[in-house]
C-alpha cells in the first residue's frame, strides 16, 4: 500500500534521512520508533507528501508521490488523515470548526449534520462542551485530542499519529490506543504512528520499526522486537542509559 | 513571488467562487484602518493647507490652496499615504498572521485536508485589499480635503464658496482616477508581498518577527517605487 524506496533528505547540510527503505501493508498499524531530533516527523512528512524528497521513491495508492502535480496531490492527500506532533490546531476557527474543517470544506453536510459528528468524534476522544472554545484556551493534551478528532473526521484510508500520547495522561493515554486500535479493526484503516512510548507502541502496533542515523536498523512484530539481538534497539527499548547509543554521544563530546 | 502572484490570480477563477472569507478580509481592512487613516488624512489636509497658505500669499495667490490641496491629495497623497498605513496596519498583521500559521504546522494542516493554503489563505485577502484599498483612498481623499478646507476658512478666513470653486474647478475625474488605479495596483503589492513573507517565514518566532517587517519595508518600498512609475504612465 505504501512503498518508500532508498528515500534521502537533508536541510541544509544536516542529513536527515539516509536511505530509508519501508513497506507498509494495508490495514497494518505500523510504529516507528527512534530517538528524539533523528527524523520521524519528516518521514511522516515524506509519506504524505508535505516534504520532497532529495532522493529516493515513494509509492502511495499505486501513484508516484514525488512526482504528482499539486492537484493531483491534494487528492491523495484527502485520503489521509494526520495527527501532528504540535497538534496544529487552526487557531482563528473554533474547536468544532477545526473538527469539522473537512466536512466543511468538502461535503454537502449541512450544519447540524456535521455538528453531529463533530460531537461524535470529540466523545471519542474525551472531549465535551469544549464545541465553541477556541484552541490557545486549551491544554497541550486536549489541544493533541482535539487535532486526533480532527484527523479522524475525514474517514480517512491511512492516518498518520505523530506522537499521540505525549503530553498525555495515563489513562487519556490508554483510551487513545484503544481508539487506535479501534480504528483499525472496525474502520480497517491502515496506520503509522510514531512514538516514543513502548507502552504505547507494543499495544497498538502489528510491526515496530526503528529509525537510527536515518535508516531503519530493525524491523518486527512487537515480541520481534522485545527479544532483538541488536544492541541499539535494545538500549531504545529498555531505555537504558549505556549502550551503543549513548557510546556514540560520548565520542561526539 | 511571482509564482505567488499566479498562483493567487488562477485561484480567483477556480470554482467554487468563495464570498464569505472576501468579505470577512474587507471588513477586516475596513475596520483596521479607518480611524487611523482618518487621523493621517485630516492632519496631512491640514498641514498641506497651512504650508500652502504660506507659500502662496506672497503672490496673493491663497485662495488656490484648494487647488494644490486636492490635486496633490486625489493624484499622491491620497492613494500613497493610505498604502503606506494599509502596509503598516493589515500587511503586517497578515504576515504575522500567515507566519505563526506556518511555523506551527497549520498550513501543512491545510494541505492534508485537500485545501489549498494560496486559495484559503493569499486569495480572499488579494481580493479584499485589491478591492478596498480604492474606497479607502476616496475616504482619505475626502477627509484630506476637508480638513484644509477647515483650516482655510477658519484660520485664514478664505471664502468658502470660493475655495469650494477653486476646488472643483482645477480637479477632473482623471486626477482622481489615476489615484484610484494606483491604489488598486498598492493593494496587490501589500496583499502579494505580505502573504509571500508570510508563507515564507522562517522557523519560530523570531522568523515570524522578521516576516513581518519584512513584509512592511518592502511594501513600502515597493508602492513608493511603483507610485513613480505609474505617474509617469498615468494622464
Ligand atoms: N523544515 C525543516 N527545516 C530544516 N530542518 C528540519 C526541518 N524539519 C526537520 N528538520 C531537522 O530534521 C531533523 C529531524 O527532525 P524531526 O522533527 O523529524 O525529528 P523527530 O524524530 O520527529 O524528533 P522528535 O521525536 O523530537 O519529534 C532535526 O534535526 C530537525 O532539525
Ligand atoms: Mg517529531
Amino acid at each position: 500500500m505504501i512503498q518508500i524506496n532508498n528515500l534521502w533528505k537533508s536541510f541544509d547540510g544536516n542529513q536527515v534521512l539516509r536511505g530509508i527503505n519501508l513497506n507498509i501493508i494495508q490495514g497494518e498499524t505500523m510504529v516507528i520508533i527512534g530517538q528524539s531530533g533523528c527524523g520521524k516527523s519528516v518521514l511522516l512528512k515524506h509519506i504524505i507528501g508535505l516534504l520532497k524528497p532529495d532522493h529516493g521513491s515513494i509509492n502511495v495508492f499505486n501513484e508516484e508521490i514525488t512526482k504528482l502535480s499539486d492537484k493531483n496531490l491534494y487528492k491523495i492527500q484527502k485520503r489521509f488523515g494526520m495527527l501532528f506532533q504540535s497538534a496544529a490546531l487552526f487557531d482563528s476557527l473554533t474547536i468544532a470548526e477545526n473538527v469539522g474543517f473537512f466536512l466543511y470544506e468538502h461535503s454537502d453536510l449541512n450544519n447540524d449534520e456535521i455538528m453531529k459528528i463533530v460531537n461524535k468524534n470529540l466523545h471519542m476522544v474525551g472531549l465535551h462542551n469544549i464545541e465553541s472554545l477556541y484552541p490557545a484556551s486549551l491544554s497541550g493534551g486536549m489541544k493533541k485530542r482535539v487535532a486526533l478528532a480532527r484527523a479522524i473526521s475525514t474517514n480517512p484510508d491511512v492516518i498518520l499519529y505523530d506522537e499521540p500520547t505525549t503530553g498525555i495522561d495515563p489513562i487519556m493515554a490508554a483510551i487513545i490506543n484503544n481508539l487506535i486500535i479501534r480504528m483499525q479493526k472496525e474502520l480497517k484503516v491502515t496506520s503509522i504512528a510514531v512514538t516514543h512510548d513502548m507502552t504505547s507502541a507494543y499495544k497498538i502496533a502489528d510491526r515496530i520499526a526503528m529509525l537510527y542515523q536515518g535508516k531503519i536498523i530493525e524491523i518486527g512484530t512487537p515480541e520481534e522486537i522485545k527479544q532483538t539481538q541488536n544492541e541499539t534497539v535494545k538500549q531504545f527499548i529498555l531505555g537504558n542509559a549505556e549502550g551503543p547509543i549513548y557510546s556514540k554521544f560520548e565520542d561526539n563530546i | 513571488m511571482s509564482i505567488l502572484t499566479k498562483d493567487i490570480v488562477a485561484q480567483i477563477f477556480t470554482r467554487p467562487f468563495r464570498i464569505r472569507p472576501i468579505l470577512h478580509q474587507m471588513v477586516v481592512v475596513g475596520l483596521n484602518t479607518l480611524p487611523i487613516a482618518s487621523i493621517m488624512a485630516i492632519f496631512t489636509g491640514m498641514v498641506l493647507a497651512v504650508q500652502t497658505y504660506y507659500q502662496f500669499r506672497q503672490f496673493d495667490l491663497e485662495t488656490y490652496i484648494g487647488t494644490v490641496v486636492g490635486l496633490s491629495m486625489t493624484r499622491e497623497l491620497g492613494p500613497v499615504l493610505t498604502a503606506i498605513i494599509v502596509a503598516g496596519r493589515i500587511g503586517s498583521s497578515t504576515a504575522a498572521e500567515i507566519g505563526s500559521m506556518k511555523v506551527t504546522e497549520q498550513i501543512d494542516a491545510l494541505r492534508t485536508f485537500g485545501v489549498n493554503p494560496v486559495r484559503y489563505l493569499a486569495t480572499p485577502r488579494f481580493i479584499a485589499l485589491v478591492t478596498m484599498l480604492p474606497f479607502l483612498t476616496i475616504y482619505t481623499d475626502f477627509i484630506g480635503i476637508l480638513g484644509a478646507y477647515s483650516i482655510s476658512i477658519i484660520k485664514f478666513h478664505i471664502r468658502s464658496s470660493l475655495y469650494i470653486d477653486k476646488t472643483i474647478h482645477f480637479l477632473d475625474p482623471p486626477d482622481v482616477l489615476s489615484g484610484l488605479i494606483k491604489a488598486i495596483f498598492f493593494g496587490a503589492i501589500i496583499a502579494i508581498v505580505s502573504c509571500h513573507k508570510g508563507l515564507t517565514s522562517g522557523e519560530g518566532a523570531q522568523g515570524v518577527g522578521r516576516a513581518t517587517t519584512n513584509s512592511v519595508v518592502l511594501s513600502s518600498i515597493l508602492i513608493l517605487i511603483i507610485d513613480y512609475f505609474l505617474t509617469i504612465i498615468l494622464p
